[in-house]
C-alpha cells in the first residue's frame, strides 16, 4: 500500500467520523433522552416477546392436541395476535397506560395511540411507541395463554368474543392497577414482568372457563395422548428464548438490570427444568421431555415477577419450587379435582405465577435493585403482604370478571361445539381444514372442486369453442 | 396353492424378506398392522396421564406359494421370526381357488 494510498483512507475516516458525529449530535438534538442503545434493545424485546406467541405459545399448544385439533389451536395463538394487536392499538393501551382514573383504569386520552409523543416520558430512555409496542405484545400473550385451556371444545365465535372482552375487561385494568399508576402500584406490589398482570390473570381465568365450559367429551378415558411432542419441545424452546426478551425487556433499557432478568429468567428455568424432570423420575420412573419442558415454562412463570429484583441463587429456588409446585399441581391437584383444564393453563401459570409473586415478597433485595425493595428474608415482612394482596386481588379480578364474560356469552351463543363436530375435529368442523394430508395419488378419494371462477370460465369455453377448433 | 400369512415384528421384515427369497419365493405383499395377542402392550405417560396401547404394530406379509414350497416357506419364517418371546406372531396358511396374473391374463401357478 502506498503512501498516497493511506493518506486518502486517512482523510476518509475522518470525514466518516466527522459525519456520524454530526448525525449523532443532531438526533441528540431532536429527542434528547432517547437512547438508541435501549430503544434497540427495546424494540427487539418486542419481537422477542411476539415471537413467544406465534410460534413459541402456538407450538407448545398444538402438538398438545389430537390432530383433528391442532390447526384450531394454532389458530387460537394466531388470532389472538392479530386481534389483541387491533384492540391495543385502538383501545387497550389507553385503558392500560392512559391517565390514571381513580387508580382503577386508563382514561381514553390515547384511543388509536392519539397523542403518544416522540419525545420519551418521564423516567424513560425510549420512544412511548416502542413502549406501546413492547406491552401490547405482553397483552397478546396473555390472552393466548388461556386458550389452552378450552382447546378441542369451544366454538371459534365463542373464543373471539371473550377474547376480546378478557383483554379489556380483565387484562387492561389489571395492566394499569400494577404498571400504569394504578392502586396496587401505589401499594408497592413488585411485579417485575408480569407475574400477576400475565400469569396468574391467565392462569385462573383458564380454571374458571374449563369450569364454565366443561370437560372434553370423554374425558379423562377418551381423551387422545398430545398428537406431535416434539412441535411442543420446539414451542418450549421458543418460549424460553422469547423470555428473554419478556423478562430483561421489562428493564426498558439495555443495562445491567437487563441483565439480572436475563440471568435470573435462564437461572430459574434451568433449575425448575431438571427439579421437573427428577421429580417425575422419582415419582413415576421415567423422566420425560414433554416434564422437562413443562417444568422450563413453570421456572420461567415463576421468576417473572422477581426477575428483576432477586440474587441469580434466589433465581434457582424460584426455579425449584415451581418445578414442584407445577408437578403437584398437575400430577396430584388435577386428577383429585377432576376440572378438564386441557393444557394446564392453571397448573402451569396460575399457581406457578402465585407462588413467583409470593416468591418474590420473600427474595425480593434492594441490593440487587434499589429501585425495588426488601423482601420478607431481608427484614421486610411488609413486602410480602403487599404481595399476598396482589395475588388477591388478581384472583378475584380474574376468576369473577372470566365468570361474567362466559356467562354472558353464553346467553348469546353456545361456548361449545356439538358432540359431533367434537368427535370429528375442531379443524374440519370450524376451520374446513385438515392439518396433515399424507395422500398418495389416486388413493386419497380428494378431487379438487373447480372454483367459481375456474366454473364460469369451463362453461364459457364449452358454449363458445375457441376460433381454432 | 396356498396362501401363506404371518404377522410378525416389524424390525425382523429384513431377515424374513431375506429368508423367503432363498427358498424362491419372489413376490409377496406386506402391510403394516396392529393387534394384539398373549404379548401386553405398552404404557405411555404425558405430564402424568397414563395411556395404555393394546393394538402394537406388527408387519402382515402374505405370499401365495405352490404346495410344494409351502412347508420351506413356513420353515424360513420360523427360523427368521422368532425371538422365543410374547410377540413374535402368527402363521396361517390358506387354501387359494385361482391366481391370474393381470397383465398377461395368465392363470394358475404360473401366475404367481
Amino acid at each position: 500500500m502506498t503512501r498516497e494510498h493511506r493518506r486518502w483512507i486517512l482523510v476518509g475516516a475522518i470525514g466518516l467520523i466527522g459525519l456520524v458525529g454530526r448525525v449523532a449530535w443532531a438526533q441528540d438534538a431532536a429527542t434528547s433522552a432517547t437512547s438508541s442503545g435501549d430503544t434497540a434493545w427495546l424494540l427487539t424485546a418486542s419481537a422477542l416477546v411476539m415471537l413467544m406467541t406465534a410460534p413459541g405459545l402456538a407450538l407448545f399448544y398444538g402438538g398438545l392436541v389430537s390432530q383433528r385439533n391442532v390447526l384450531s389451536t394454532l389458530m387460537h395463538s394466531f388470532f389472538t395476535l392479530c386481534l389483541i394487536s387491533v384492540q391495543w392499538v385502538v383501545l387497550g393501551y389507553s385503558l392500560s397506560f392512559g391517565p390514571d382514573l381513580e387508580g382503577i383504569i386508563g382514561r381514553l386520552a390515547h384511543l388509536g395511540l392519539r397523542g403518544i409523543g416522540e419525545k420519551p416520558v418521564a423516567e424513560m430512555s425510549v420512544p412511548p411507541l416502542a413502549f406501546v409496542m413492547f406491552q401490547g405484545m405482553f397483552a397478546v400473550i396473555t390472552v393466548a395463554l388461556i386458550t389452552g385451556t378450552f382447546v378441542e371444545r369451544i366454538r371459534f365465535t365463542a373464543f373471539l368474543l371473550f377474547a376480546f372482552l378478557w383483554a379489556t375487561l380483565v387484562y387492561a385494568p389489571l395492566a394499569h392497577w400494577v404498571w400504569g399508576g394504578g392502586w396496587l402500584m401505589k401499594l408497592g406490589a413488585l411485579d417485575f414482568a408480569g407475574g400477576t398482570v400475565v400469569h396468574i390473570s391467565s392462569g385462573v381465568s383458564a380454571l374458571v372457563a374449563s369450569l364454565i365450559i366443561g370437560r372434553r367429551a370423554g374425558y379423562p378415558e377418551k381423551v387422545l395422548p398430545p398428537h406431535n411432542v416434539p412441535m411442543t419441545i420446539m414451542g418450549a424452546a421458543l418460549l424460553w428464548f422469547g423470555w428473554f426478551g419478556f423478562n430483561a425487556g421489562s428493564a426498558l433499557a439495555a443495562n445491567s438490570l437487563a441483565a439480572i432478568a436475563f440471568t435470573t429468567t435462564h437461572a430459574a428455568a434451568a433449575m425448575a427444568g431438571l427439579t421437573w424432570a427428577f421429580t417425575e423420575w422419582l415419582h413415576r420412573g421415567k423422566p420425560t421431555v414433554l416434564g422437562t419442558a413443562t417444568g422450563a415454562v413453570a421456572g420461567l412463570v415463576a421468576i417473572t415477577p422477581a426477575s428483576g429484583y432477586v440474587s441469580a441463587i434466589a433465581a434457582l429456588v424460584i426455579g425449584g419450587g415451581a418445578g414442584l409446585v407445577g408437578y403437584w399441581g398437575i400430577n396430584v391437584l388435577k386428577p383429585r379435582l377432576g376440572y378438564d383444564d386441557s393444557l394446564d393453563v392453571f397448573g402451569v401459570h396460575g399457581l406457578c405465577g402465585t407462588w413467583g409473586a409470593l416468591a418474590t415478597g420473600l427474595f425480593a433485595s434492594r441490593a440487587v435493585n434499589p429501585m425495588g425493595a426488601d423482601g420478607a428474608f431481608f427484614g421486610n415482612l411488609g413486602q410480602l403482604l403487599v404481595q399476598l394482596i396482589g395475588v388477591l386481588a388478581t384472583w378475584v379480578l380474574a376468576a369473577g370478571m372470566t365468570f361474567l364474560i362466559l356467562k354472558l356469552i353464553a346467553f348469546f351463543t353456545p361456548l361449545r361445539v356439538t358432540e359431533e363436530e367434537e368427535i370429528a375435529g375442531l379443524d374440519l368442523a370450524l376451520h374446513g381444514e385438515v392439518a396433515y394430508n399424507f395422500l398418495s395419488p389416486g388413493m386419497g378419494g380428494s378431487v379438487r372442486l373447480p372454483s367459481r371462477a375456474e366454473a364460469a370460465l369451463g362453461s364459457a369455453q364449452a358454449e363458445e369453442p375457441s376460433p381454432g377448433d | 396353492m396356498k396362501k401363506i400369512e404371518s404377522i410378525i415384528r416389524p424390525h425382523l421384515l429384513d431377515a424374513v424378506k431375506s429368508a423367503l427369497h432363498e427358498v424362491g419365493i419372489m413376490g409377496m405383499t406386506v402391510t403394516e398392522v396392529r393387534g394384539f395377542g398373549r404379548q401386553k402392550g405398552h404404557t405411555e405417560m404425558y405430564r402424568g396421564s397414563e395411556y395404555r396401547t393394546d393394538f402394537l404394530p406388527k408387519v402382515k406379509i402374505e405370499v401365495v406359494v405352490p404346495e410344494e414350497l409351502v412347508e420351506a416357506v413356513v420353515e424360513a419364517i420360523l427360523r427368521t421370526a422368532r425371538t422365543g418371546k410374547f410377540g413374535d406372531g402368527k402363521i396361517f396358511i390358506l387354501p387359494v381357488e385361482e391366481a391370474i396374473r393381470i397383465r398377461t391374463g395368465e392363470r394358475g401357478e404360473h401366475a404367481v
